[in-house]
């Protein structure tokens, strides 16, 4: 992961000297030229998403002018908030109350205008909830693909994503005059919300209507670490045999390691654990410094979500399990005394 | 008055979930000769859903139909959801992959435009589809059909609920769930806490023998899905170095240390 596009003159000089590959630079850089780049960023009362920023982050290895939006109600303050935010050149905010929800009938619309009006090259989102909602949308509105979670910029068309829950790593190019883009926030962690001197200036708002009515929302609270950020978490899985032994034996693991909570599929249906905590490819990807986990076998789909971790340590009492073939540290062995002991031993520690 | 639910359940054919898949030598797309696959898990719910709508009876459910569009093996697919419960299928049939040309796999963008003329076809007003299908992990089709058909959308559904023309849908958002309501027609995106999908039982699978299907090509939808993304490379992920194992909770902790995760 290197910055293409502002290398380019270095790179162009290189490649004549490599005339084996043929490559398309000289239109690259007429296009590096051009390069802007909207990032569309969260916000939840009156608050800045850190998570969303990664679309900033993916944004600086692009080069070019980066432009960051925020929309909902009294959204000046977030605006200001956004503006510090590092690598951000400009912050388009639309103060509308009926963006609050980012329900995308609305939002999309909104996008789309801002889009056309700035004129815009690529549109990036973190590749959350409200990503993956959001910006297909925009992207049919525009007539243009989506590539959807990337992992990687190889230049301003060409980009890396994983498919098959991780088991093949596509590289893609787009033909798009627009590129719409999800970025996975763990390939392109949050840079500094300090720093940064943007300017503001007010949005379009095509103020389209909604047809969706937002009811309710119930979300989990927790004091720990948010799981798709933490740097470190801690994991149950089937092994732990029931909630009540889910709720006994993690949170005091993860909270001698001030670790955030994560489960797998199994452990979710089972009813261990809350549906938000499902770490997989259908659920959270995660990449933390530690991943630790017990009673999880490894199937594909869960090794999808946790894989990019810096250090796996697994504990299973099933010595074939398949997470001891990607274990940094495996421990063969019943977590039902192991994880405890640990427990104890951390806390010691401390 | 409440309309009649007429629901568009759109199906992919996939390679197996439980297959991990392999990487052909050109290094250009997994290899899917000779692999088993199956309906996407996410359209399994989908279907489920739809007949467990027509089953509930809050709304008179008219017509329940599978849509898919791939090779001749998609058909399986849809006789797969018509065992399910679907009344009826439409097969758009498409080149066999790897056969040259343009052939290849259709994106989503192109299958949304397909599924718009689809829903107009057959006067659907709700389209129930997988929230992504688990060989290209998008996560697209069922918001671009929403925003070309400019209908509201409901992604990542885990409970719906329709009343009287009114669709409430409770979606698995990050850190929890938000509800949220429509009015039909409308699309939903499915998420695997929505149902537990059935099996087809024998009965019923030999009555989907005889369920219609119609064939259609590509040219009758009329529309530009002519391919948006050029595959450069399809390469194997970074093998990880795992696989060591210590004997007790002591070694664990010294060689997480020396690992610096400590």
């Amino acid at each position: 992961m290197f910055s293409t596009v502002r290398n380019t003159a270095l790179r162009q000089a290189r490649t004549q000297l490599r005339a084996v590959r043929p490559v398309s630079l000289p239109h690259q850089s007429f296009v590096a030229r051009l390069l802007s780049t909207l990032a569309v960023l969260e916000q939840r009362e009156g608050k800045l998403n850190p998570g969303s920023l990664a679309a900033v982050t993916a944004a600086q290895k692009l080069g070019g002018s980066i432009t960051g939006l925020v929309a909902g109600s009294s959204i000046k303050a977030v605006a200001e908030e956004a503006a510090k935010v590092k690598g951000l050149d400009k912050v388009i905010f639309v103060d509308n109350g009926a963006y609050d929800k980012g329900l995308p009938e609305n939002y999309a619309p909104l996008l789309v205008e801002n889009i056309k009006k700035g004129g815009f090259t690529h549109v990036l989102a973190g590749h959350s909830a409200f990503g993956k909602n959001l910006l297909p949308r925009v992207a049919a509105l525009l007539d243009v693909a989506q590539i959807s979670d990337i992992t990687a910029i190889e230049s301003e068309d060409t980009f890396v994503r994983p498919i098959y829950a991780g088991n093949a790593i596509l590289t893609v190019q787009s033909s798009d005059s627009i590129k719409i883009i999800t970025v996975r926030g763990t390939a392109f962690p949050a840079g500094e919300t300090e720093g940064g001197s943007a300017t503001l200036e007010e949005g379009v708002d095509p103020k389209a209507d909604t047809p969706t009515e937002w009811v309710s929302e119930d979300l989990a609270k927790s004091d720990r670490p948010d799981l798709a950020t933490a740097s470190k978490v801690v994991s149950g899985g089937r092994g732990l045999k029931s909630k009540e032994e889910f709720d006994r034996l993690m949170p005091p693991l993860a909270d001698a390691l001030g670790a955030a909570i994560g489960a797998s599929r199994a452990a979710v249906d089972s009813g261990f654990a809350d549906n938000s905590l499902q770490v997989g490819q259908t659920g959270k990807n995660v990449a933390p410094q530690l991943y630790l986990c017990a009673g999880i076998s490894g199937a594909i789909q869960h090794l999808a979500g946790m894989k990019d971790s810096k250090v796996i340590a697994a504990i299973n009492k099933d010595a074939d399990a398949p997470i001891f073939q990607v274990a940094d540290v495996g421990l063969v062995g019943d977590l039902f005394e192991k994880v405890p002991e640990l427990t104890e031993k951390l806390k010691a520690q401390s | 008055m409440a309309s009649k639910l007429r629901i568009l359940v759109p199906v992919k054919r996939v390679i197996d979930y439980a297959v991990k898949p392999r990487i052909n030598k050109a290094q250009t797309a997994v290899e899917t000769a000779g692999v088993k696959h199956s309906m996407n898990p996410f359209d399994e719910l989908s279907v489920e859903e739809a007949v467990r709508l027509r089953e509930r009876k809050a709304q008179e459910v008219e017509e329940i139909v599978a849509w898919s569009a791939g090779p001749a093996k998609a058909q399986d697919v849809l006789r797969t959801a018509m065992a399910m419960g679907a009344d009826r299928s439409v097969h758009v049939q498409t080149p066999e992959a790897g056969s040259g040309g343009a052939a290849g796999e259709l994106e989503p963008l192109g299958v949304a435009k397909m599924l718009a003329k689809a829903v107009g076809e057959e006067k659907s007003n709700l389209v129930i589809l997988g929230k992504q299908s688990i060989d290209d992990d998008a996560n697209q089709t069922g918001q671009m059909l929403a925003g070309l058909l400019g209908w509201p959308q409901a992604t990542q559904a885990s409970r719906v609920e329709i009343k009287d023309d009114v669709c409430t849908v409770t979606r698995e958002v990050d850190g929890g769930v938000e509800t949220l309501r429509a009015k039909l027609p409308m699309v939903v995106t499915t998420d695997l806490r929505l149902n537990e999908p059935r099996y087809a039982s024998l009965p019923n699978i030999m009555k989907a023998k005889k369920k219609p299907l119609v064939k259609k090509a590509l040219e009758d939808y009329g529309v530009d899905v002519k391919a948006r993304l050029r595959t450069v490379k399809v390469v194997e992920p970074p093998q990880r170095q795992g696989g060591q194992k210590v004997e007790d909770v002591d070694a664990m902790l010294s060689k997480l240390k020396e690992l610096g995760a400590l």
